[in-house]
């Protein structure tokens, strides 16, 4: 039993930014049922005082010196962009601007 | 015409002797790598691996030549490569050619390794039988109506199928190890912190590590020799003393522990597959190592650890697929809505299914009773292991619980299909070093031992695999590169030209290495 329905998968899907057809909604819905059924069996094990697990590795706070190294150029990390617009990528407007009759209003 | 399927020592030998050379080398491997018919190749990176051809050449006519260098090798396309398109088997990465390469090619590169082309994997190596590629499935060459395994199915069948003498692959869950099993070859994943994961596209990063996939222990150990080693570019690599990691391959496993934990024969795993890993541990135990039945009672929770904390760092590494920086952009009225809308048309429905799963793990109300719950269980898993290996060197269990299975037959049923990695995940909750190994044959289809040592214990793990495969043998896949090859005639080489014998082609492979 699990507390995963449509409107869930669709409450998540948003969350995550992905966009999903109707269909998609149903069968994610079934198939993630299941699957949380069977993950929730680790509520039958008993983790009190158990601290928890991040990473498996011995290391903590890795320093290094903080020196000047060769990167990419503007041309490589750029040359991948869907839309670019000079140096920039480009994307949609964010914030609107306000009327400037209205500023400060 | 020389075969790249044979050993690296063995091309090593015949390179030096001038039976071959590098560029006849890499012209074989493209070749093959063009004609291969199971999509196992998503690019082959023609140019670039005569050039790498050419220099090896160079290099070994002047004496000073490692190992590797003029090897032919494949790549797992989720490793980036510098000017040679990288996808991870994915539409929305449409285009991506990454500006600078992984460590782990660099490091390939400089041992002057020649590295023939990209290939096929599940989307964002996300799934264990290859059919979540967004470019098709990959045909399993002992039987093309089965799958390979996954993630790396690509890499696994470029190794099987003699295109190329070894493979990278990287391994989350079981990604290299169970098609390594499924394709009879030889898969390796190394203690997490021991190979870099810098330039890798990022899936879960607690638990990806990269490793070889190889026809014998001794490759899988000199490919090893060569990737590992701290990566500045990756905080998570460990600073560890040098060591040759093939000092035990000779050694044998006389006096050795060898556990068996008794939760890895239970019910699911098929009778043939147990029947061969019985095989298989009783011709350990006939070689002198002393077999123990072990416990390791938390690995009934191991499944549901592995799918929340897997998907919950996916969704939070996957979120850079946005549409602005590179690949694919699909435009909404809004930026959320163009977020929504390349991620709804870039990612394939395993990705999504995760992205779902993922972020409702780590959300709000139930962070607590999922994700925290997880890395509880894991800090668990990881004290058995560890208690256990104060008793035992190392442990032997079954890679997979079945053969290759059907095309289409699990598709449908996630659950089923994450149940294939049943054996492989506890070793990456844990962090491990893991190895699968051919043991012979079931219904004709290759099945895998594993080997699973302590942490950085890579040379234990070598040397009870390499005891193993003196005595079963490498497999020999139907239909692989053919049987000619460079240097003098060996056991292993007319090994290669015999028929299947009456168990579909095991063959013995004493002396291998004695070329």
């Amino acid at each position: 039993m699990s507390e995963i329905d449509p409107r869930v998968v669709r409450y998540v899907a948003d969350l995550a930014r992905i966009a999903l057809t109707e269909e998609e909604v149903d069968r994610f819905t079934r198939q993630l049922s299941v699957v949380l059924d069977a993950v929730g069996k680790l509520r039958e094990i008993d983790t009190q005082a158990i601290p928890p697990t991040a990473s498996v590795l011995p290391l903590e706070n890795v320093m290094r010196e903080d020196e000047l190294r060769p990167g990419l150029t503007v041309e490589e990390a750029m040359r991948g962009a869907p839309v670019r617009d000079g140096d920039l990528f480009r994307v949609q407007t964010v914030i609107e601007e306000r009327p400037p009759e209205r500023a400060g209003a | 015409m020389p075969e790249s399927s044979a050993s690296v020592p063995a091309l090593a030998a015949a390179l030096r002797a001038r039976e071959t050379s590098a560029v006849e080398l890499a012209s074989a491997a493209i070749a093959s790598a063009r004609a291969d018919p199971y999509n196992a190749w998503l690019a082959v990176a023609e140019e670039r691996a005569l050039a790498q051809a050419r220099a090896a050449d160079e290099r070994i006519a002047r004496g000073d030549a490692p190992l590797l260098c003029g090897v032919p090798w494949a790549c797992k396309d989720i490793i980036g490569t510098r000017d040679v398109a990288t996808t991870a088997g994915s539409r929305i990465l449409d285009g991506y050619v990454p500006p600078y390469s992984a460590t782990v090619v660099e490091r390939l590169d400089a041992h002057g390794a020649v590295m023939i082309g990209k290939t096929n994997l599940d989307e964002f190596a996300m799934g264990s039988s290859n059919e979540n590629s967004a470019f098709g499935v990959v045909r399993n060459p002992w039987d093309r109506s089965r799958v390979p395994g996954g993630s790396s199915g690509g890499s696994a069948v470029a190794v099987a199928a003699g295109e190329v003498t070894f493979a990278l692959g990287t391994d989350t869950g079981g990604s290299i190890r169970q098609p390594a099993a499924l394709c009879g070859v030889v898969g390796m994943k190394p203690t997490y912190g021991r190979v870099s994961r810098y330039g890798v596209v990022a899936f879960a990063s607690s638990l990806d590590q990269v490793g070889p996939f190889a026809t014998t222990v001794e490759d899988a150990a000199i490919v090893c020799q060569a990737l590992f080693g701290a990566d500045p570019a990756d905080a998570t690599t460990m600073p560890l003393p040098d060591e040759d990691l093939r000092r035990d391959l000779e050694r044998g496993v006389r006096g050795m522990r060898l556990g068996v934990p008794k939760e890895y024969f239970v019910e699911g795993i098929e009778p043939g597959v147990e029947r061969a890993v019985r095989g298989a541990i009783r011709e350990l135990e006939r070689q002198g190592a002393r077999i123990e039945e072990v416990s390791l009672p938390a690995t009934d929770g191991a499944l549901g650890v592995y799918y929340i904390i897997q998907p919950a760092e996916a969704s939070a590494n996957l979120a850079r697929y946005d549409g602005v920086r590179y690949g694919l952009r699909v435009e909404g009225p809004d930026l959320v809505e163009t977020y929504k809308r390349t991620r709804g048309a870039g990612f394939g429905a395993e990705v999504k299914r995760r992205m779902i799963l993922g972020t409702y793990a780590l959300s709000t109300g139930y962070y607590d009773a999922y994700y925290v719950k997880a890395q509880k269980v894991r800090t668990l898993i990881k004290a058995e292991f560890e208690r256990v290996f104060e008793r035992v060197d190392a442990l032997v269990t079954p890679t997979s619980p079945t053969v290759a299975f059907g095309i289409g037959a699990k598709v449908d049923d996630p659950l089923a299909m994450y149940l294939n990695d049943v054996f492989t995940l506890p070793v990456n909750i844990a962090g491990l070093p893991g190895i699968s190994l051919p043991c012979g044959l079931s219904e004709g289809l290759p099945v895998g031992l594993q080997v699973i040592a302590g942490y950085n214990q890579e040379a234990t793990l070598f040397r009870v695999a390499a005891a193993y495969e003196r005595a079963g043998g490498r497999l020999r896949t139907p239909g692989a590169q053919s049987a000619s090859r460079t240097g003098a005639p060996t056991p292993e080489a007319e090994g290669r030209g015999r028929a299947p014998g009456p168990e579909g082609g095991l063959r013995p492979a004493e002396g291998v290495r004695q070329v």
